[in-house]
Formats: structure tokens, sequence, C-alpha cells
């Protein structure tokens, strides 16, 4: 295994740093450390998914992922396309701020592939409108803790609706409180436990 | 209670048990409240004798039913929770009305809410509260961010209290930033030494933090007046108990949730394990004392939400070294002092039961308090030695039919309940709900949870 991509999914931090500067020192280019630690991120995702790695250690692998972005980003030429899954749109729904559960899900999405569209926390639903119109997303995630997020998830699916989006788009739900009564209750098409169940449904649905 | 059982001398001189006792004697008879009839008082003792023959593991007369209620006593009522947070007669109006309709066994208190008039004062920036940075419809919630930055665990670890006066609450209360400038009152020693103390408390800006605090104390002694008014209007005419005296944290969570953030303490757990544990063994006399203190002389219980350490969080093997200890030795610690530990387990606690099993907390001490959590295993590993309850999901009392929820409760006492050691109750805080599904829930529990 590549140095680089061994330290970042072993959690080596100072290690990481080290050799992606090392790497850099040493002519390897700013396009080929990015693929190394895409590849880390990759591995870090699907030990999440086996259940041997946990919220640390996708923050510290974020942090990492974003120390050594800082350190070749001055020398990358312009910015890389990278061939996404597809895109979705996520955001907690309105009058709830919680956003741990988000982040997570935005992050493995994002380190599997999709191209994801974070719109943050406490989101009215003319603004989910307004972000399927313009970013075009093949699946909407609606994410909320509170049992008071239940009501504005339903109408933010209501609005894509009325809006005449809904048919364009498959929407997903989840959050601490969130089951198939809600799902139902709110109109969506599916709704998922955690980050993993996020992930097969966004594949599910864009493959 | 004697007043002389709790006089300091005394108090050293009991046992756990004994003191067990001595709380469940004064909240079984609480000094200075007039019952405004017999059957009233009657029903008060009845339910705090539930409460105490659940927590020992004895069977009750029947499973108490305690619901965990957040801001739906206003949606009920209709009243907004700004409302509620603002106008203290719509707060008991609201709360009133919901327990006179629904009539559970335990008292949802006023206090809770808090004053939005106070923290209109302060400057909070901790929380956004309806009205103020989330809807007027929505409940309060907490703002994460590094409040205490990565590079200060020394001056936390010196001086707790020091680091909250000078660092921390200038960072969350906008109207004290000036207190910045204080400096420790551990430096007050002499009186030639004296200046350097006294002279930071002339600074204008510190002078207007004095100000601002003086007025939010005499809003806030409006306030609990009036909240305490409306939590003795129930207990005196229903005869329900606040299960809850006091209130406490884990100490990984006292720094994970409003110090370190979630962000800042996972990263702590990577980049400076030994501060991290440090700080938290700091905080577990703080947290044993706060709980204790809290629940005071007339209430045995004392709530502890548990937050960062549910399964998913982190893996079985940081749950067991840096989220169990320090949480396990408040446990043990508010037991010794005859406090009963009320364990508020959000989210799912599969993979911790074990380690929490196993671990020497006495019999009978504890209560814990499940959501999504499999009851049949907690029945199993936690039947013989702590009293458990929960469960209910909120989604289907918002969402399901008021059958489906009477199925679902027969379900968990039928499951759970057999052997005592139960309280019924939903899984998590609820905000919203179909009034016929919770009437279901509290309905069946009273009727199908009589022990015969």
């Amino acid at each position: 295994m590549n140095p680089l991509v061994e330290a970042i999914s072993e959690m080596r931090e100072d290690d990481a740093v080290r050799i992606a500067n090392e790497m850099l020192d040493q002519g390897t280019s700013a396009l080929d450390i990015l693929d190394h630690c895409r590849e880390a991120m990759a591995m870090v995702g699907k030990r999440y998914e086996a259940g041997q790695y946990f919220v640390p250690e996708l923050i510290l692998a974020g942090e990492m992922l974003r120390r050594i972005s800082d350190i070749v980003k001055p020398r990358l030429a312009e910015g890389v396309a990278v061939k996404k899954l597809g895109k979705i749109v996520i955001g907690t729904v309105q009058g709830d701020i919680h956003d741990i559960g988000k982040n997570i899900v935005t992050f493995m999405l994002d380190v599997n592939g999709f191209d994801v569209k974070d719109l943050g926390v406490d989101v009215p639903v003319q603004k989910f409108v307004e972000a399927v119109k313009e970013f075009r997303p093949q699946v909407v995630g609606l994410s909320g803790f509170l049992t008071l997020a239940y009501d504005p998830m339903k109408n933010t699916i209501q609005a894509l609706k009325d809006a005449g989006l809904r048919e364009g788009v498959k929407v997903m739900i989840g959050g601490g409180q969130v089951d198939e009564q809600i799902r139902e209750y709110a109109n969506a098409d599916a709704f998922g436990k955690d980050a993993m169940a996020a992930v097969a449904l966004a594949r599910s649905w864009t493959t | 209670m004697k007043e002389n059982d709790m006089t300091r001398e005394n108090w050293k001189q009991l046992c756990a048990a004994e003191r067990f006792e001595a709380h469940f004697k004064a909240f079984m008879s609480p000094e200075g409240v007039q019952f405004a009839t017999p059957a009233a008082e009657r029903a008060y003792q009845d339910r705090v004798q539930m409460l105490k023959d659940v927590v020992q593991l004895k069977k009750p007369k029947r499973v108490p039913v305690c619901p965990i209620i957040g801001f739906y006593p206003f949606a009920y009522a209709g009243v907004t929770p700004e409302e509620a947070m603002y106008d203290y007669d719509k707060l008991g109006l609201a709360l009133k009305k919901f327990h006179a309709d629904f009539v559970p066994d335990s008292l949802a208190i006023a206090p809770v809410y808090g004053s939005g008039k106070v923290f209109d004062i302060l400057g909070y920036k901790l929380y956004r509260w309806p009205g103020r940075g989330v809807p007027p419809t929505a409940p309060y919630q907490c703002v994460e961010a590094e409040y205490m930055h990565a590079d200060e665990y020394d001056e936390f670890i010196n001086d707790p209290s020091g680091y909250f006066t000078r660092f921390y609450l200038p960072r969350v209360f906008a109207a004290l930033e000036g207190w910045q400038m204080l400096a420790p009152v551990t430096d007050v020693l002499e009186l030639p030494f004296f200046g350097p103390y006294i002279v930071p408390i002339g600074i204008p800006k510190v002078q207007e933090s004095f100000q601002k605090l003086l007025e939010a104390g005499r809003a806030a002694m409006e306030w609990i007046q009036a909240a305490s008014a409306v939590d003795a209007a129930t207990l005196t005419t229903l005869g329900l108990p606040s299960v809850f005296g006091g209130f406490t944290k884990a100490p990984f969570d006292t720094l994970g949730d409003t110090l370190r953030g979630t962000h800042g303490i996972m990263l702590d757990k990577f980049r400076q394990p030994r501060k991290l544990l440090a700080a938290m063994e700091k905080l577990v006399p703080i947290g044993i004392d706060l709980g204790v203190r809290s629940a005071g002389p007339q209430h045995p219980v004392v709530f502890m939400p548990l937050h960062k350490g549910a399964d998913g969080f982190m893996s079985d093997d940081d749950f067991k070294t840096f989220y169990w200890p320090t949480l396990k030795a408040v446990i043990l610690g508010l037991i010794e002092q005859g406090n009963v530990p009320y364990l508020f387990v959000e989210g799912s606690y599969n993979h911790r039961l074990d380690v929490i099993a196993d671990s020497g907390i006495p019999r009978g001490t504890t209560i814990w308090m499940f959501d999504q959590t499999d009851m049949k295993e907690v029945k199993k590993k936690f039947g013989s030695w702590a009293c458990f309850g929960g469960n209910v999901p909120v989604s289907m009392l918002k969402a399901g039919k008021p059958q489906q929820v009477k199925d679902y409760v027969k379900r968990v006492i039928d499951d759970c309940a057999q052997d005592g050691g139960f309280i019924l109750a939903n899984g998590a805080v609820l905000d919203d709900a179909e009034p016929a599904n919770l009437h279901a829930m509290i309905d069946t529990g009273k009727e199908y949870g009589v022990y015969r």
C-alpha cells in the first residue's frame, strides 16, 4: 500500500502530513497526492461501513484531508474534474439546527463519489425548492433530529411536489427519530437509519 | 424528615442506603407543601412510593407512567415555545392544562423551559431559542462550537472555575465579555496585593457586565417565582411529583457538548488523549457536587442525559477508555450520597449494555431510560440489578394511530415489566405528538400496568 494511503487510513495524522510534504518535495504531482487521499478516504468509509471506524475516525480523516489539501493546493494548476456518480442536495430541515448526523452522511456520500450540495441547517422549504431547480440533483436528503422536524420534512416534500419537481427526484429522510412511520407521514421515498443506508439508497437511485 | 437528620455531621454518619432512605422520606413528605385535598396528597405519596419501588426493583402497585416531555404541552395548549419562554402566564396555563388533561405520574417541570428574558439580557450565544435564531414554534437548540480552544486544557485543568469565569462565560454570554479582564479570585491574598484583583472591576466594560448580571438576576427571580408557582399548583392539586430533583452530566459530554464540541473532542481523543482524560477526571467531583446540590435534600433523583457515548459515536474500546470510567465515577459518587442517578440514554446503546451491566454499580440504585436500544436485551442484562424504562417511539406518538400505540405499550409491558423495576415512557423528548396517541400511551400504561 502507498505510505500516504496507509497513514491516513490508519489514523496516523502526523505521518500523513509529513509524507504528503515529502512526496511533494520529491516531485510527486499535487494531483497524484490528492488521488492517494481519495483512495484513503474511500478506505476510511469502508471501515466505517464495516463497524471498525466511528465518528472520531471520520472527523480525523476529514481533518487530515483538509490539511493535506491546504499543502498541495498552491501547486495545483487548476481545479480537477472528477467524474461523479450523481448529484445530491442535502440539508437539515427548517427549525432544526442539528448537523452531526447530516455531516456524517455528507462525508460518506462524498467519499463514495457523489456530488453533494449541502445547504446547511434550518433550511427553509423554499431554499430546498430553489436548490433542486438550479442544481438538478437526482436525490434530495432531508435531515432532522427533533420530533418537530417531521412536519418541515413533510412540508418540504409537498413544496417540491407543488413546484412540479417531485417526479424528478428521489427523497430520503433521516435523523435520530426518523423511521418507516415518518417516511410514510412525510411522503418520502425512503428513510435511512445511518450514513451507510444513505449511500446504499443514493447508489440504488443513480446507477 | 426530622430537621437534624440532614445536618452536616449527621449526614456524614449515614451510609449510602440510609441517605437514600432519608432522601425518599423527604421526597414523600415535602416540607412547606400544602396539598389542596387529602386525595391529592395520597395520590402524590402513591406515586413517590411507585418510584421508590421500581428503583429498588420491587413490584409497585402498577407500572409508573412518566413520559419525557419537551415542548409538547405548548403545542397541545395552543401556546408557542416562544410564548412559553417569555410569557409566564401562558407557560402556566399550558402546563396546567397538559397535566390536568393527560394526568401522567410525573410532573413536566416549568423551569426547564428557561426564561427568554434572562437570556436576552445576557446575550446567550450558546443556544438559539424560539424567536431568537430559530422559529417561534421550534424548541431551544444548542449551537456547537469550540468555546474552549484546543490549547486551553492546561488552564482548564489547573482551575476549572477560573477557566469558566475568564474564558468560557465571556465567550458564551455577550454581556460578560468584559470578564476576560478579571483576575482569578485566588489572587486575593494580602492587602498590598489586592489591587490587581479589584482594579479590573472598575473598567467600564466590566462594570457594565456586572450591571447586566444584576439585571438578569432580577429577571431570573421574577421568572423562578412564576415557574415554581406553576409546578406547585399541579403538584398540590393533582399530586404529581417531578421525577427529577437535580441534574448533572457525564464528563465526556460536559466537554464534548458545550466546551470543545463534537469535532473538537473527537480530535482531542487522537491528538491529546492524556489531557482529555485529565480534564474529565477533574470534572468527576464537580459533576457529583452539581448533581447532589441541584437535587437538594428533598429529592433523590439526578437527571443525566447521555449524548456522545451512544452506539456509532465511538468504538467499544473508546467507550471503555474515554466515556465510561468518569461517567461511572459520577454515578458512584451520587449513589454514595444517597442520590439516584437517572440516565437518559439517547439513541441506541446496544453495544454498551455489557460494559455497564458488568461494572459493579450497586443493585437497585439507578434508573436507565432507553430510546432505541433493544428492550428485551436490556431486560435480560439489567433486569436483576437496575430499574429501566422508556422506548415508546416518538414517531409513533406523532404519526401512528391510538390502537397501534396501545398494542406497542402492552408489548413493552409484557416484555419488560413483569418483575417490576420498570417505568413506562417515550424514548426521546416529546415536542410534537397527536393527543390521542399520548392518551393511548398513558392510559394503556395505567390500565395494563397494574400488578395483580
